[in-house]
């Protein structure tokens, strides 16, 4: 048994899921753990952060002296580019509004492909934009605010 | 007969113009999202579940499990057409429907898929209505201690049914529950890991949760490698199965329904397990299985109405007792919530409309899915030419208005992006989310029952073990765990899903 022949995925999910059970089983320090009878709201979340650490040890030791499968390739352009797209739309969405917000968001999550080029990506926003306020604005009748006050001059 | 008056009031609700139209929305959209690859059916029951909360329950409800089929069944036209299953069920249509297609027979394949799915959703449809009732009679007997066991038994059943390694679906499970205990405690008040965010007081919200673990998650890693689709037939030309093929077919069609319905009812994926197991045993079957791969009909025949059966009766559960089998029903769970009623025995006694309403609607909605997608297949094959990268933008519009209208709340959409990349990292780690997204719906209930349990008990543990049905249940659960880690029982769970990898 080699040192080099570590199972990587199962060493980082361990670690992970230890980490984990560590902030939770810290949070409920601070909370009443009360007794079998009436167990207090720290009861419940304390064995179970008990029970994520011990079943992260086990990961993490099982995984010496196994080979492990590669990651594979990542997708930082996906990642750089889609999950800011929601948080985008959530700062925005109250203060440019619903229509400019979508617009960003959208605009934003396009250029996440290597295929996607810049004009196809701005009208396929615009199309995107237009499209959703008529369903869900006026289809649905959901109470958006289209501009906000950010826009309103 | 209560079942035939009961199936007519059924009929009666579903069959209104307003819940027609709003099922015959829910297989349409369902179909379109089953036939693009790269978006499941839970993501997109994610993302639209707020639409249907501006409609009354029995058709939000309608609606929702129309998607779910409708995915079911779009995804096999994908499978057949492309060699990419549309959904995750249809992975095994794919290895026979594709050799059919490339032999110029996918419309054969296309139709013994709908016929197949059809049968299937009609027997399984009238399973749920045969069995649902008496299953609620034993559920209303349920105190706090069997409920908390029965949802021992589901989660432990979700992880024994789960993908690859049983202590990283263990350990997924016990993290959904963590992540359900976010927000106030029912009993004192205390906030509970809210990290003083006074927006996440009332919970993290599960919509934002499914969508970035499974939406999200998927749409990154689609990215990874972006190759374009082929779509192998252009023209569909004979839809209508012969003589000889009906006889071919019918065999495993009756198989794959009795598979997928009683595996459908089993925590964990139910649709997907029964359509390996369904395609392992017509194999095993088969005078020609040396066909298999290269063709065979009854390789898309018995799968087929096997996931179809499976969708169907993973309802039973769900109506019953309100525990969900499956991702997808986790998210009924949360729609029938937040519409106010509260899953379990009680639906079909103070309910009975709504009830029958969704059992008589799977029924129309199935009739609607052979009768519309045959004749729609030319449609369905040119939406697949539409190119990734300008989905996945699409989708990420809908993701974010569908989490943010369901409360007004921007914290949402910054958890939908904290899941999404969690969703994605796990995934990596070759983690299991459908573990994680029951847990944390079943959580906030396993801890109010453990709870109360022990309140009625002073303090006694035992309780769980001295009521029948409870010690009946936690047995069946700790033989399940049992039997999971057993070495024989391992290397054949292996291989199941080995196979299905392939």
């Amino acid at each position: 048994m080699s040192t080099n022949t570590n199972d990587k995925t199962d060493q980082a999910t361990g670690l992970l899921l230890m980490a984990a059970a560590g902030f939770f089983g810290y949070q409920t320090t601070g909370l009443e753990i009360g007794t079998m009878f009436r167990m207090g709201p720290g009861y419940f979340p304390m064995i179970l952060s008990g029970l994520l650490f011990l079943l992260g040890v086990l990961i993490f030791l099982k995984s010496f002296g196994r080979t492990s499968e590669p990651f594979g390739t990542i997708a930082w352009r996906g990642m750089a580019l889609i999950l800011p797209a929601p948080i985008i739309f959530g700062l925005t969405v109250r203060g440019l509004g619903f229509v400019p917000a979508l617009f960003i968001a959208t605009l934003i999550a396009a250029q996440a492909s290597v295929k996607m080029r810049p004009l196809p990506s701005l009208i396929l926003a615009v199309v995107v934009t237009i499209l959703s306020t008529l369903i869900f604005s006026y289809g649905l009748g959901l109470p958006f605010r289209l501009f906000g006050p950010w826009v309103q001059f | 007969m209560d079942l035939l008056s009961n199936l007519a009031m059924g009929f009666g609700v579903a069959s209104t113009p307003a819940n027609l139209a709003f099922c015959l929305i829910g297989v349409l959209l369902g179909t379109l999202i089953g036939v693009l690859p790269g978006i499941g059916a839970t993501a997109t029951i994610a993302m639209l579940l707020p639409i249907t909360f501006q409609l009354e329950p029995v058709s939000s409800l309608i609606m929702l499990a129309g998607i779910y089929y409708g995915a079911q069944y779009g995804g096999s036209t994908t499978a057949i057409l492309i060699n990419m299953p549309g959904e995750s069920s249809s992975a095994v249509t794919a290895i026979d429907g594709y050799q059919m297609a490339r032999k110029g027979r996918a419309g054969i394949a296309l139709a013994t898929a709908a016929i197949g799915s059809f049968f299937a959703g009609t027997v399984a449809t009238l399973l749920v209505a045969i069995f649902a009732p008496p299953l609620t009679t034993i559920a209303l007997k349920f105190g706090a201690a069997e409920y908390f066991s029965l949802m021992v038994l589901g989660l432990i059943m979700a992880v024994a049914l789960a993908h690859g390694s049983v202590l990283k679906a263990l350990a997924m499970m016990v993290l959904g529950l963590l992540l359900g205990m976010v927000g106030t405690d029912i009993y004192t008040g205390t906030p509970r890991f809210t990290l003083g965010i006074t927006a996440y007081a009332d919970g993290l919200n599960f919509v934002a949760l499914a969508v970035g673990l499974f939406g999200i998650a998927e749409i990154l890693r689609n990215l990874e490698t972006e190759h374009t689709r082929e779509v192998m037939v252009k023209s569909i030309q004979r839809l209508m199965p012969n003589r000889q093929e009906f006889r071919e077919m019918a065999a495993p069609i009756m198989r794959g329904t009795v598979v997928g319905s009683v595996l459908g009812i089993l925590p964990g994926g139910g649709a997907i397990l029964a359509s390996f197991a369904s395609y392992t045993m017509e194999k095993k079957l088969s005078r020609t299985p040396e066909e298999f791969g290269h063709g065979a009909i009854a390789g898309v025949a018995g799968p087929e109405s096997a996931n179809n059966a499976g969708a169907q009766t993973s309802f039973i559960p769900l109506l019953t007792l309100g525990i969900p089998a499956n991702p997808v029903m986790a998210l009924m769970i949360g729609a029938m919530i937040i519409q106010g009623i509260v899953p379990g025995p009680n639906v079909v006694v103070d309910q009975p409309m709504l009830f029958w309403g969704i059992i008589a609607s799977m029924w129309i909605g199935n009739l609607m899915l052979i009768v519309l997608n045959l004749p729609l297949v030319g449609l369905w094959v040119k939406l697949l030419s539409v190119p990734y990268y300008v989905l996945f933008p699409i989708i990420m519009a809908m993701c974010a208005i569908g989490v943010y209208s369901v409360d007004n709340n921007t914290f949402d959409l910054y958890a939908v992006a904290f899941f999404g990349l969690l969703g994605y990292v796990l995934s990596k780690l070759r983690c299991e989310p459908a573990p994680l997204l029951l847990g944390f719906v079943l959580g906030p209930l396993l801890e109010e029952n453990l709870r109360r349990a022990m309140i009625l008990s002073r303090g006694d543990a035992t309780t769980f073990l001295t009521r029948p049905i409870s010690a009946g249940l936690l047995l069946a659960a700790l033989a399940v765990l049992v039997l999971v880690f057993l070495p024989q029982i391992r290397s054949r769970r292996d291989e199941v899903f080995t196979e299905s990898d392939g």
